[in-house]
């Protein structure tokens, strides 16, 4: 039995309204409890910010994308990894990280659960392969399911009990955690080089839309009951003026109830806002939109959304929205890498640099920001930067520098060759809103770890929750007034406890802890026409044989399984 | 009663084959027959079940013979050379599973060894190629079920891949394709009338080491440029009416092979055929696809790339991060070069394989194999460890030329006592560990055995 | 300027990796410092000391520090890695990597040089009286960043891969070449005063290639548009203009497409 007190912090917990009281978090093993014996390891916060582990929602992490993100990209190695600590594994490349490089870095932030954003299912073995190399770091992946030829089909028809029985069977099949969605609809399109960029552009040759595709997986995902609700990449991604579309597949939310045993009360998680929020036509007018689009989420209780910050880094594009990366391709003639899935899905990768010296690059940051900043909802608004498209994750230490300090945001925008056209075309620079760690922690701890249906393991220091602590470098009561020192805080934790085990000790890794794997074990009644669909097409249409699609049990050695029953 | 198992793997081409069914005698223990499998497929799973496998590693003696020792013994002797080499080499992958190369990066990485696989001297241009250019790509199943052109450049699948066209490329019937070949047209470019080629509506005899002219003369007449009356050998009509045809496609497939990677320019070959694929994305659907050799040579490029960022040609003797530059750190210069001082051969055979030069400075060194069979490396080697055959005797993770991981199942045990690679490279890397007075940094939760597939379930 | 001399001793068993032999490391260090700079081979972590004598007086800062090497270096691997300025003369052959990622200064080597010679250049000057093995002046690999400033000259020939993915500066290679010269290139300027056997400006955007001798196979994407006279290396020849990779894209100003140049000598 081992026993950990973390003493005299200043705990912020959002979920048990705690904001900057001293006090202890004692750890029995794997758990938060009420107190602990005299004999347990005592760690002083003392003057130090305690806040429980991060949840990332949205991250392309593990998979076969990411991988080619790694394997075609040998520069964003080249001088740019880390040396590795002595005894732990190497860290390579920036803005793909290895396996390795990615569960340290995570811990470092002390993040203690990450969600792979879109698993291609009949990759799923590989996901979970990668899952498995990644130390530390919880993780659970969401297979994608928008352009899936079965799901079209029974959508289709409104077959919602079918598709809920296909869905429960492929979420089960992939060791998944819920329902994807990316560019319904258009990523289908894109076996034939098309794309579907409007709610009610029809699926060539299978004669549904987007709007149908979304409204039946919402309506799935209800009727299943699933821990999350469905996360949807919207169609049209990155074009300007493609707020309307966000604003219309937001709308099919509208007076959906949320149903399931988690706590979860929204219907739809909607992804990297931050590029769904254009404005203008072109990008010669392109502006943001964010507050168009977060006047409205704010008043929709059954939306949560993440932001997708730009970071302004050299990153690497990488998304299941196959027509996108082949349109972003056209605009900056790098690498272009796409890998379509049979009956799936599909994935495009491409190079790319937010460079501070173009205007849309600057807008792109402000709308990242701006979202953020207008929530009026820190428990439905999460930090992310839908690594590594509009950045790499170990930059939320940056994104939560300028949520929380507008001269971090102001002395950013004087770098820009365009400071005065990106000032015009957003509203950042009369924002003076400035988060607090309160409304950090809701959006990194307690609301994803609500909105993915893990409010009880995560997210939170209350007793009886996984004991992931984090101490980070910072006098809640003197917050520093350079904002540099808030983004070194959040970087490099002083302490993180993943599971009861110190992982972290002042920025560098101490132990591989244990990680595990999430999946949902969704169960419906049998149903033979699902059965006899699922064969058949598996003999007709699929290369690989039904028998070796399911993730064997050995690949995700660590599982937490929750188990989801339907009813009949 | 004799059983069947079915859904099984073949470990042998790069199109993964997961149909075959296999007969396994009563006891479980000898393969009788094996259907739905190619000559060569067939051939793989009964010399498993030759009585004259090696059950025991065989260690070199001063008077030139072989003596079997214990595998204790034999880690023992590949932790000490990998430990005493300055820059030693691990080479192959070309038969095994992903667990084993990802055992062996622990190995590499612990030991300061440089990593390399069988890419290196077959498809390692394609990946030069994919790093410069990118990779517009797809499954199988995209063509089997939406191509209605498939082009074949440098290979020759009817030998090289026997059942490729049948299952994915030509022949079946999918969901967009009902009428199955009738649907596609085929082309072939190529130097030699192969098989291939005369399958094909068209064959364009492509004259030898200039397919690069023979691309750039279709990007060019697909951007409305004029070109030569003839270029590499053919006549300007026939390009005409190849990328007519090519341009015409509703989704367009371009495989290509050695022919392309192991002809002058190489990589740049490959390259020019990528960015013709992307050209031709605009006015159709169009992937490309190495056409990868073994059944998971794309394995230790897609672990190597989650582990350290590079497929192949990974020089890990730095200690803190990982170099990789082919040319350099690719395992012929570096044998030809003499810039290695111990050398171990696994799941390949670099004896056959290698020009002679670089495996007379190899063999200069501690040359250690590691494979189920006799071959002409395990021959020269100070040690042979014989492992299990993947995909007969041990499961595992592989990947199909496509890059989709296919489950291999395992059939039938392995010979009493012989061990897998992976076991071979966990206990190599915990000797090791226990050699440098180290604390081994991470060995994955082992609890779970792998899908315990025999025969009769 | 001041002098540090350094003479090999001992040849390695492999290959000596010494990322240190460049005025930026030896500038404002005494010669037993020197000494004491970490060179590797393989694994094994040495001194300079271990093979190099080291005498002489380092400047004070990289561009008053010369290093002459009175040796052989056919063995030894990044001589000039990244150096900003100064100089350095191998009074021998070098291996992989001379000048790779320069910035600035000068190197000379009297013999031939390995592959990757001026790897990813930014600036600087490279002059090698020997030959050159392949990829020239090229990009690392994946970059589609090459050489983007400085001037390479072989005076001997060169394999293949020159200069490939270049944005800038020049590569002058005094006799032939073999396959690839700038190949996917965006600027720069390379001449070929001998022969190159073919795939010349392969899937090139921008730039100029001169080539003095012949070529061997001409790329199909290349199309002769005049005949002009100019000062090449300065020498006054006619010449073949040539424009493409017509196969390949090119950017547009002012509604026309900017194509790559490709000289040849008018037969």
């Amino acid at each position: 039995m081992a026993e950990i007190l973390v003493k005299n912090g200043y705990v912020i917990d959002p979920a048990q309204k705690i904001d900057g009281d001293v006090a202890d978090v004692a750890i029995r093993d794997d758990k938060i409890v009420e107190s602990v014996s005299s004999g347990a390891r005592v760690i002083d916060a003392r003057g130090k910010v305690v806040m429980a582990g991060a949840l990332d929602v949205h991250a392309h992490v593990a998979g076969p994308k990411v991988n080619v993100g790694r394997l075609f990209r040998p520069e964003d190695k080249l001088f740019k990894s880390p040396e590795a600590q002595p005894n732990y594994r190497v860290e390579m490349g920036f803005s793909v990280p290895s396996t390795f490089k990615t569960g340290y870095d995570y811990a470092r932030m002390g993040y203690a659960f990450v969600m792979e954003a879109a698993m291609p299912p009949l990759h799923s073995p590989h996901v979970h392969e990668e899952i498995h190399d990644t130390p530390i770091i919880d993780q659970a992946a969401l297979p994608v399911f928008a352009n899936n030829w079965f799901v079209l089909e029974y959508l289709k028809k409104g077959e919602i009990e079918n598709s809920a029985a296909y869905v429960a069977w492929l979420i089960r099949a992939t060791k998944g955690y819920g329902i994807k969605l990316v560019n319904p609809g258009g990523t289908e399109a894109w076996g034939w080089g098309l794309n579907c960029l409007k709610l009610d552009d029809p699926v060539p040759f299978f004669d549904v839309t987007p709007a149908e595709i979304i409204t039946g997986l919402m309506k799935t995902n209800e009727y299943l009951g699933l821990p999350h609700s469905i996360h949807i990449h919207q169609n049209s991604l990155g074009d300007p003026g493609n707020y309307t579309v966000t604003l219309d597949s937001l709308k099919l939310a509208k007076g959906m109830k949320a149903k399931n045993k988690f706590g979860r009360t929204q219907v739809m998680h909607s992804t990297h806002l931050q590029f769904h929020s254009y404005g203008g036509d072109s990008w010669a007018n392109f502006e943001s939109k964010a507050k168009d689009v977060m006047n409205y989420v704010n008043q929709q209780k059954n939306i949560t959304i993440d932001l997708g910050c730009v970071t302004l880094d050299e990153t690497t594009t990488m998304t299941a929205d196959g027509p996108f990366e082949h349109h972003l391709n056209a605009l900056n003639h790098l690498k272009w890498a796409n890998t379509d899935v049979e009956l799936e899905t599909a994935a495009g990768v491409v190079p790319y640099i937010y460079d501070k010296d173009i205007k849309v690059c600057g807008i792109q940051w402000a709308i990242g920001l701006e979202l953020g900043l207008f929530t009026k909802d820190c428990m439905r608004t999460f930090i992310t930067t839908d690594h590594p498209n509009a950045g790499p994750f170990f930059r939320y230490p940056r994104v939560i520098k300028w949520l929380m300090s507008q001269k971090a945001r102001e002395a950013t925008l004087e770098t820009f060759k365009h400071r005065d056209k990106v000032i015009d075309a957003t509203e950042i620079h009369g924002i003076d809103r400035e988060l607090t760690l309160y409304e950090i922690a809701q959006m990194t701890r307690a609301g994803p770890a609500k909105a993915l249906g893990l409010a009880g393991m995560y997210g939170s220091l209350a007793p009886g929750m996984d004991a992931n602590v984090a101490v980070f470098n910072l006098d809640y009561k003197k917050m520093p007034s350079n904002p540099e020192k808030i983004e070194q805080a959040f970087q490099r934790a002083l302490w993180f406890i993943k599971s009861g085990e110190i992982v972290v000790k002042d920025g560098e890794i101490t132990s591989h802890g244990n990680k595990r794997t999430l999946w949902v074990n969704a169960k419906v009644k049998e149903n033979p026409q699902v059965v006899r669909d699922i064969h058949e097409k598996f003999i007709k249409d699929y290369t690989v044989n039904l028998d070796n699609y399911p993730v064997r049990d050995y690949l995700a050695p660590n599982p937490f399984v929750i188990d989801v029953d339907v009813e009949a | 009663m004799p059983k069947i198992v079915t859904d099984v793997g073949c470990p042998y081409c790069g199109a993964s084959c997961d149909d075959l069914e296999i007969l396994v005698s009563d006891d479980g223990k000898k393969i009788l027959e094996v259907y739905n499998a190619c000559a060569i497929g067939n051939e793989v799973f009964h010399h498993a079940s030759s009585p004259d496998r090696l059950k025991r590693p065989r260690l070199r003696q001063p008077d030139g013979t072989y003596q079997e020792i214990s595998y204790d013994e034999a880690v023992d002797y590949t932790a000490k050379v990998l430990l005493k080499a300055k820059k030693p080499l691990i080479y192959g992958f070309g038969s095994t599973n992903c667990e084993a190369m990802s055992a062996v990066g622990r190995v590499a990485e612990k030991s300061g060894a440089v990593l390399d696989n069988c890419a290196s001297i077959c498809h390692g241009p394609s990946f030069l190629a994919i790093f410069d250019n990118g990779y517009p790509s797809c499954t199988l199943g995209e063509v089997k079920n939406r191509a209605d052109v498939v082009v074949f450049w440098g290979c020759n699948p009817m030998h090289a891949h026997p059942r490729h066209t049948s299952r994915y490329s030509i022949f079946p019937r999918g969901f967009f394709t009902e009428k199955g070949q009738r649907q596609r047209k085929m082309i072939s470019i190529d130097p030699r009338e192969t098989e291939t080629a005369k399958l094909a509506d068209i064959h364009l005899m492509v004259q030898q080491g200039h397919d690069y002219e023979l691309f750039d003369a279709f990007r060019t007449v697909l951007r409305g440029h004029d070109i030569p009356d003839e270029v590499a050998g053919i006549r300007k009509e026939a390009i005409l009416e190849a990328a007519g045809i090519m341009k015409n496609a509703r989704f367009g497939m371009i495989f290509f092979g050695m022919g392309c990677t192991h002809t002058d320019g190489r990589n740049h070959n490959v390259d020019i055929a990528i960015s013709l694929t992307r050209d031709l994305n605009t006015v159709a659907k169009y992937s490309i696809m190495a056409m990868r050799g073994h059944y998971n040579i794309a394995g230790p490029g897609q672990v190597w790339s989650w582990q350290f960022g590079f497929p192949y040609c990974i020089d890990l003797t730095k200690g803190t991060h990982a170099h990789m530059n082919p040319g350099e750190t690719s395992s012929i210069d570096l044998a030809m070069r003499d810039e290695v001082d111990a050398f171990i051969n696994i799941g390949t055979d670099a004896g056959a394989h290698f020009p002679i030069d670089a495996v007379k400075h190899l063999r200069k060194h501690p040359f250690i194999t590691i494979d189920p069979n006799i071959c002409m490396a395990s021959e020269i080697s100070d040690l042979h460890i014989p492992v299990a055959v993947v995909g007969v005797e041990e499961a595992g993770v592989v990947y199909r030329m496509d890059n989709v991981p296919i489950q291999f199942k395992k059939v039938v045990d392995p010979p009493e006592g012989v061990i897998s690679d992976e076991q071979l490279f966990d206990r190599v890397y915990l000797r090791i560990c226990e050699l440098t007075e180290t604390e081994p940094t991470w060995i994955p939760a082992k609890g779970h055995a792998k899908a315990p597939v025999t025969a009769g379930q | 300027m001041a002098t540090v001399t350094l003479t090999p001793y001992k040849t390695p068993e492999l290959f000596l990796e010494c990322t240190t032999i460049t005025p930026d490391a030896f500038c404002g260090k005494a010669p037993q410092e020197i000494a004491e700079l970490e060179v590797r081979e393989g694994k094994t972590k040495l001194r300079m000391g271990d093979y190099f004598h080291v005498e002489g007086k380092a400047g004070k800062t990289p561009e008053e520090t010369e290093i002459q090497i009175l040796g052989d270096c056919t063995r030894v691997k990044y001589i000039g890695f990244k150096m900003t300025g100064g100089a350095i003369t191998v009074n021998g052959n070098a291996d992989m990597y001379v000048g790779g990622w320069m910035k600035g200064g000068k190197i000379h080597v009297t013999g031939n040089v390995h592959s990757f010679c001026g790897i990813a250049m930014e600036g600087g000057e490279i002059l090698v009286d020997g030959k050159a093995e392949n990829y020239v002046g090229c990009a690392y690999r994946g970059d589609w960043r090459g050489m983007r400033g400085g001037t390479i000259r072989i005076r001997g020939s060169a394999g293949n891969d020159i200069g490939t993915f270049m944005l800038g500066g020049t590569i002058i290679i005094e006799k032939n070449a073999f396959i690839h010269v700038s190949t996917h290139a965006e600027g720069g300027t390379i001449i070929i005063k001998g022969n190159v056997e073919g795939r010349v400006g392969g899937q090139m955007v921008k730039g100029d290639i001169y080539v003095l001798g012949e070529v061997q196979y001409m790329l199909p994407g290349f199309q002769k548009i005049e005949q002009v006279e100019k000062e090449v290396d300065g020498a006054k020849v006619k010449l073949d203009h040539y424009i493409g990779d017509l196969g390949e894209r090119h950017p547009k100003s002012k509604g026309k497409e900017i194509y790559a140049n490709l000289f040849v000598r008018a037969t």
